[in-house]
């Protein structure tokens, strides 16, 4: 913490009401669920998840982001897509290829339908 | 400009990326849709301070029961039924006449989810993660809190391994009060360690 500078150095605490949504926004929800999950499951260990998690969120304060903890959930989900691929669990090319047809799939789709995956991309 | 209503407008770069992510996943066998919608469902709506506040309340007027507590958090909180992720190695320290302690998670944010459900925004925030080492009484007097400075400030950092919850002193004018009722005073960050506990109401 030595490179932190004197107290007076540093930003105001954000602040959020005590009984706020837990999640912003549905994706939120579902990264930090599959994380746990993938966890719970021994995909990997709860340790290993805190070392990716920490090591995103000091990445983004070394790239200049304040971190008031808005957009954790961010950091979250870069730490879940590079532990998943150093597993070996799935591959940075079927990721790809999967959000590009996702957001396809988001375009096309009729507003107030279901949104599903007609049209695949092969991986690779 | 030709604009076709019908269609939904580009989606966000980090939703696909989830929806990616969940699509790989679920496809490749490892990860039920039906289990991340359980667990979503039981953080937003189940789990949360209220849990902490009960443990604490049940503390305050148990003392065999604070005893355990302090000796072993994770078994007694489990009493509860509270336990699982983020909630496997507790350590429950006591705030007393002469020492106040607040916790913090100086790598990203641990916090004993099964007793708080999820950490608020400004626990996961760099500033609080910061201060709070550097200078825990300037933080909690941000927090409303000043304490003489004859009182210990303690700053317990949590990490993979370890989780801690602050067990707050009980109010005075609180005797004849039931568990109940006294739970109904023990706000999260009162177990966080960034407030007190509440003072009976009249």
């Amino acid at each position: 913490m030595s490179d932190a500078g004197s107290p007076d150095d540093l930003p105001e605490l954000p602040w959020d009401a005590e009984d706020g949504p837990v999640f912003r926004e549905p994706w939120e929800a579902t990264a930090f669920a599959m994380a746990v999950r993938l966890s719970e499951a021994g995909k990997f260990t709860w340790a290993e998840w805190v070392e990716y998690l920490s090591t995103e969120i000091a990445a983004a304060k070394q790239r200049g982001d304040p971190d008031l903890g808005d957009r954790y959930y961010e950091h979250w989900l870069a730490a879940l897509e590079k532990l998943v691929i150093d597993k070996g669990l799935g591959s940075e090319t079927e990721l790809a290829a999967l959000k590009r047809d996702w957001t396809e799939a988001t375009v096309h789709t009729p507003h107030g339908q279901p949104i599903e995956l007609k049209k695949r991309t092969p991986a690779g | 400009m030709a604009h076709d209503h019908a269609h939904n407008a580009p989606p966000s770069d980090t939703a696909m990326r989830v929806k990616a992510l969940e699509t790989l996943l679920t496809e490749k066998g490892l990860l039920d849709p039906a289990a991340i919608d359980a667990l979503v469902d039981t953080y937003e709506n189940r789990i949360g301070p209220r849990n902490g506040a009960k443990v604490v309340a049940r503390a305050w007027t148990d003392p065999e029961y604070k005893k355990r507590l302090l000796e072993n958090g994770t078994d007694a909180i489990a009493e509860f039924g509270f336990s699982g992720v983020q909630g496997e190695d507790m350590v429950v320290v006591e705030n007393t006449e002469d020492v106040h302690n607040i916790v913090v998670c100086t790598l990203c944010s641990c916090y004993p989810w099964p007793t708080l459900g999820l950490p608020p925004i400004w626990f996961k925030s760099a500033p609080y993660r910061a201060r709070t080492v550097i200078d825990p009484r300037g933080v909690l007097e941000e927090f409303g809190v000043e304490l003489s400075e004859d009182i210990e400030v303690r700053v317990w950092d949590s990490n993979a391994e370890l989780r801690y919850l602050v067990l707050p002193q009980r109010p005075a004018g609180t005797e004849g009060m039931s568990e109940d009722e006294l739970a109904g005073l023990v706000s999260r960050d009162s177990m966080i360690g960034t407030a007190l506990a509440d003072a009976p109401a009249g």
